[in-house]
Order: structure tokens, then sequence, then C-alpha cells
């Protein structure tokens, strides 16, 4: 295995994951312009790589003419996010979100459409109407190949990169990947790179214990994170954690937005709804806890009470969409809608935008803090944001890319820091034996459950940045036999680095916000005064990880005191005389 | 300390009888995300080589014979 090569390539533009917006940034950015050179790395195969490797359900975030306006979903998000939001960033996805649908549309992506064509939306949010369900949503991934191969963008698939490579201005220069089956390397030049790597997934451990059994795709472990934090790019309230409410073992979406509309609920032991919306938020997950912890649980979702052909409707759009081994799941278990509630609970942490907002920081026109480098999908800082804002921020970040590129010529990186990171990652194949990145990355998932997840306590995860420090001291013996492993012990590196950063970040913030995400034992009220700001986290130039606060820009959508406490009060309120 | 080898049951199971990685087919190696499925080398048929599954079932639903079956993992079963 020390036999390795290594690739120069050139590129105009870089896009690195291949899943949802990486292919969109690519796919706008050629459009934009057909000479530019765009390659796209991705560390599977781009065919079904990602979060919607199987397609997806339907859109949680759509802003359709006629139902929502562009102002009121950036509300709806500010408000969600208990205001810590870059209304500018949201107000962009708000008003990409209708043209990206029509042109998904376009391209053979299927919608629900009602009789007379217009788009079937549906109410699961708190205040507005964002929902549209995509029965037939399984081709997603074939329509974003088949414009990818039309546009000609260059696919280099099985290349994981694992960091990216700067000017010495600053600037982005490329970056290196490593072939997961020949461990070959490939270093890509490119006047701009988007990071398009996903969530940060595999972070803490599923209660069942099945390494891979996790929410998200379990490839996207938060390389994107890493990658971003070793450049020196800030990243944005890591500690509003993603948590959210999943089929219990399964750890998949059950899924509240699919059969919210059709009359389901997510109710307790009794049967009865304790919470008024199911869109997930974190004040939702926080009732969803306090349940739990009140006895009333499990929590289920409850569809026993529907008629027989909507709960086929439902068994038939869950079962053959985004994680279609549901229907296996309940099948083995017994499980049957019709009969049985669905048993829930709370899922282990992660970082993803696409659902709370931990993600690397990025302005409304996909921008990081560094120089030509972009950020799109659940690993960029725009909250809430799903599929359709990866597409969405995807396609601005493909042709504010091409835009920039115009301007500027290939630069050169630094030899040094490229010879030293080969090194670091041929290392673990020049060992006989030691530990192995399974074990060493189930120890650090378990600490990560262990110390780090909320109700987050400051003792607990000063012992959690403790711990991690042995496991980093631990890798001088991590040990690799193949390929394959080597990208496992990479990975094992990535969640080490993203679980660093969850303490760091949840520290750093000494108040409690987001409901569950980030409720701090030791600092249990919100404290406007002094943290109503965004936190972003970054190496320093003395490679220490270092905080600082960013302020919350002025609003573009005006959001009123008493309109801001809408998501503090999603408990059903029961009434006097029943207690 | 040496590295030493454990067995695992295998969530995905292929049928030799469908399988024809001997004519070079190789769809489920290739759209696997994790990159778990190999081709046996001495037996020319596909199997699951990591215990590293997401059971997202591209490999199932893509396979040309409809040799593939994606069982759920025991851990979470």
């Amino acid at each position: 295995m020390t036999d390795t090569k290594t690739e120069i390539i050139e590129a105009d533009i870089l896009v690195i994951g291949g899943g949802t917006g990486g292919p969109m940034a690519a796919i706008k950015a050629k459009e934009a312009n057909p000479g530019l050179k765009v390659v796209l790395m991705e560390k599977a195969n781009v065919k079904r790589s990602g979060a919607i490797s199987m397609g997806m359900d339907g859109l949680n975030n759509a802003v359709v003419p006629g139902y929502a306006t562009p102002e009121q979903y950036v509300k709806e998000i500010t408000v969600a996010n208990d205001g810590i939001v870059n209304q500018k960033a949201v107000m962009a996805y708000a008003t990409g979100s209708f043209p990206m649908i029509q042109y998904l549309d376009k391209l053979g992506v299927k919608f629900e459409k009602d009789g007379s064509g217009e788009y079937n939306m549906r109410k699961v949010h708190h205040m507005g109407t964002y929902v549209l369900p995509m029965p037939d949503g399984h081709n997603v991934k074939k329509v974003l190949y088949r414009q990818l191969r039309r546009l000609q963008v260059a696919v280099t698939n099985r290349y994981m990169a694992t960091r990216l490579l700067k000017a010495p201005d600053g600037r982005i220069a490329g970056a290196v990947g490593v072939n997961t089956r020949t461990s070959d390397f490939l270093v890509v030049k490119a006047k701009a790179v988007v990071l398009a790597c996903g969530a940060a997934g595999r972070l803490g451990l599923p209660a069942s214990g099945y390494m891979f059994g996790t929410y998200e795709n379990a490839a996207n472990c938060g390389d994107g994170y890493a990658m971003a934090y070793h450049a020196g790019a800030q990243l944005a309230n890591l500690e509003c954690y993603q948590i959210n409410p999943l089929i219990k073992d399964y750890n998949g979406p059950s899924c509240a937005y699919v059969t919210g509309p059709f009359g389901g609920y997510t109710a307790n032991n009794k049967g009865d709804r304790f919470i008024e919306c199911d869109y997930w938020s974190g004040q939702m997950m926080l009732e969803f806890w306090r349940e739990l912890q009140s006895g009333n649980g499990p929590v289920y979702l409850k569809m026993d009470h529907l008629a027989e052909e909507t709960i086929s409707e439902i068994e038939t759009i869950l079962h053959t969409n985004e994680r279609p081994s549901r229907g296996r799941f309940h099948e083995r278990r017994g499980n049957d809608y019709r009969k049985r509630p669905v048993e829930m609970h709370i899922s282990e942490i992660g970082f993803c935008s696409g659902h709370s907002a931990s993600g690397v920081w990025v302005d409304e026109n996909a921008r990081t803090t560094i120089p030509g480098l972009y950020a799109v999908g659940d690993m960029a800082s725009v909250p809430h944001n799903y599929m359709l804002g990866a597409f969405v921020n995807g396609g601005i970040a493909g042709r504010d890319a091409a835009e920039y590129c115009a301007n500027v010529e290939l630069t050169d990186y630094d030899e040094g820091y490229l010879a030293a990171e080969q090194e670091r990652v041929l290392a673990p194949t020049r060992r006989e034996d030691g530990l192995t990145p399974n074990e060493m990355e189930f120890k650090t998932r378990r600490l990560v459950n262990d110390y780090l997840e909320p109700p987050k306590v400051t003792a607990k995860m000063e012992i959690a940045q403790r711990r991690f420090a042995e496991i980093r001291d631990d890798l001088s013996e991590l040990c690799v036999r193949d390929p394959h492993e080597l990208l496992r012990a990479l990975e094992m590196q990535t969640i080490l680095d993203c679980a660093d950063m969850a303490a760091a970040a949840s520290l750093y913030r000494t108040e409690s916000r987001w409901g569950f995400y980030h409720l701090r034992v030791d600092h249990p009220e919100t404290n406007d005064d002094e943290w109503f700001c965004h936190t972003v986290l970054y190496k320093d130039e003395q490679g220490r990880m270092a905080h600082a606060k960013r302020e919350v820009d002025p609003y573009v959508v005006a959001v009123e005191a008493d309109e801001m406490a809408a998501y503090h009060q999603l408990r059903v309120k029961t009434p006097a005389a029943a207690e | 300390m040496p590295i030493i080898t454990q067995a695992k049951s295998a969530a995905v199971v292929i049928d030799d009888a469908k399988c024809i990685a001997e004519k070079g087919c190789t769809v489920c190696v290739d759209v696997c995300p994790l990159d778990i499925l190999a081709i046996d080398e001495g037996r020319k048929k596909a199997f699951m080589k990591y215990d590293e599954c997401w059971y997202c079932m591209p490999c199932e639903a893509d396979c040309p014979t409809g040799a593939v079956k994606v069982n759920i993992p025991y851990l979470l079963r």
C-alpha cells in the first residue's frame, strides 16, 4: 500500500460531493458558462450518493406563489430558529425556491399536482404552508445524473477529498483526494471550490449500537466540516445540533411530514397529541424529550385511526422513496400502520443545517469566509434548508463561482502542505499492527453520546474534551490493511474533529437556545443580551480552536416580538378542568 | 496490538444463481454509497464484504437480474 501514485489535474471549478447541492452547483456553473472545466469529486458514486440516494418523498420548504411568499418563509424560519439567522441567505433561498421547483419539474422530477396541474401544497409548519409531496420522487438522482452527463461535467467517483489547498495569499487553490479503492491521490487545482459534503451524520452513536444505522447517509460523516475547519474557514452555530424524532432502531424518518397532511400525528403512550405541530425544530424536540421524561413515553406516530385507502397511500409513498427499507423493517417487527402506532425516539446528535442550523458560515451567495470557497446543502449555514435548499444554494454557488472564475487565475499551493497531508493520510498504512478504524470510531462516537448529548452539562463536556484528546494521541497507533480501511480511518479522523468542534462550540455559548438542541443545564435561560448572535468557530493562526461572536445582520423581514415566541408554544394546552 | 478478525452476519444477501458478475456486471458494487460490496474473485459472484450497511437499497433496486436482497441488519431489526 505504500506504492501510491499522485495525479494532478486542473479545473476551473472543483465541486466536492455529488449528492444534492454538489451536482446542482456543477450544473448551474456549466449552464452559466459551458466553457468552464468543472470537476465533481465524489466519495461514492454520483449515481447513488448522498442523502437522496433513493430519492425523496417531498419538498419540506417549498415557497410556492399562492401558498406562501418569500417574506412569510423568511419569517417562519427566523422564528423557528430563535431569531439567529442570516436573513439575507434565507431570503436568497426563498426567492430561488419556486424557480428551482420549476427547473426540476422541467428536468423530469415528479411533484404532486392536483387535477388542474397545480402543485398540491400541504401544511406541516407551525405558521405557513410549505410541504409539496413527491409520491413518485424516487428518480431525482437519475434526473441529476442525466443533466451532469448532458453538460459534460467531469465526474471522479470513489475519491474522498481530505484537505483543501490554499494559495499563499489565502484564497482557495484546490483540494487533494484519495481513491477509496487504490489509495492513489488526485490533486485538483481549481480557481473555485464548492464544498457539498452533506451533514456530519456519523457523530453520535445510534442507540442500536449499529455504527452505520444513522439517520443521514452514513457516508456523510462531516468531511466538509473538517476540511473547512482545517482550511481556516468559519463554522457557525455548531452547538445548534441536529437531533431528530425518528423510528426507534430503524433511525429513519417516520415520516410526520408525509403522514401529517393525511391525518397522522405524534402521540404519547395514551394516544394523545402533546405537540401542536410536527415540524422538526429544537422546541418540538424539547417537548418530545419532556414527554419521554414525564413517563408518558414512548412517543408514537399514530395512524391507526385513518381509513384503509389513506394508509395504503401513505405506505406506497413511504416504502418506495427516500428510505424504502422502512417497510421491510416494519414487516419484520409486525408493525402495521393500521393496527399499531410506530414507536419513535430521539436520535443521536449530528451537525446539519438542512434540519437545524449547524454549518460552515456562508453568505447569500453561498460564499464562505475563504475567497473562492463555497459551501452548500446540509453542511452550509443556511438553516432548515432541506433538499430544496441544497438545490437552490447549490445553484447560487455554481453561478457565483462561474463568475468568480472569470476574474482569477489558477494559483499554486504550498507543496510542503500537500506532502505533509499525504503523509498524514498514509500513516495508518505504514503500521503492522495497532488499533482499527472501527474501534476508534466506535469509542469516539460512544463518548459523544455519553458526554455531549443534551441536556448539556459543562463538567461532562469538559470530560469529553479530555477523552477526545486521549483518542487523538491514540491516532499514532491507527492501523489499516487495505484502501477501504484507510477510507474508514480518514472518516474516523473527520468524526473526531467534529466531536471536538461539537464540545467546544457547546461550551462557548453560555446560555440555552433552540429548545433541546442547545439545552445547557448550567445555563438554563436564553440570554438575548449576551447571546443574540451567531457563534463562529475557526482554526486560528496558531492552529488552535478559536471562537467569536458574529452579529445577526439587520433583518430584511421584520418580526414582531409576539410572533417571535410562536415556536415556544408548541405544547398542546391542557384544559384547566382536566387536571 | 495485533489485529484479529471476527465473524459478522451479512445483511445484504446475493442469490448466486441470479448474479451475473462472471459476465462482468458490477452494478451493485458500483452504486453502494458505503462501498461495502465486492466481487469474489474465485467464485465470480458479488458478496457483502464489510458490515457497514445503511440499508438504503440501490444495490437491490439497480441489480439487473434481481439477485440482491437487503435485509435490516440484525442489531436494529
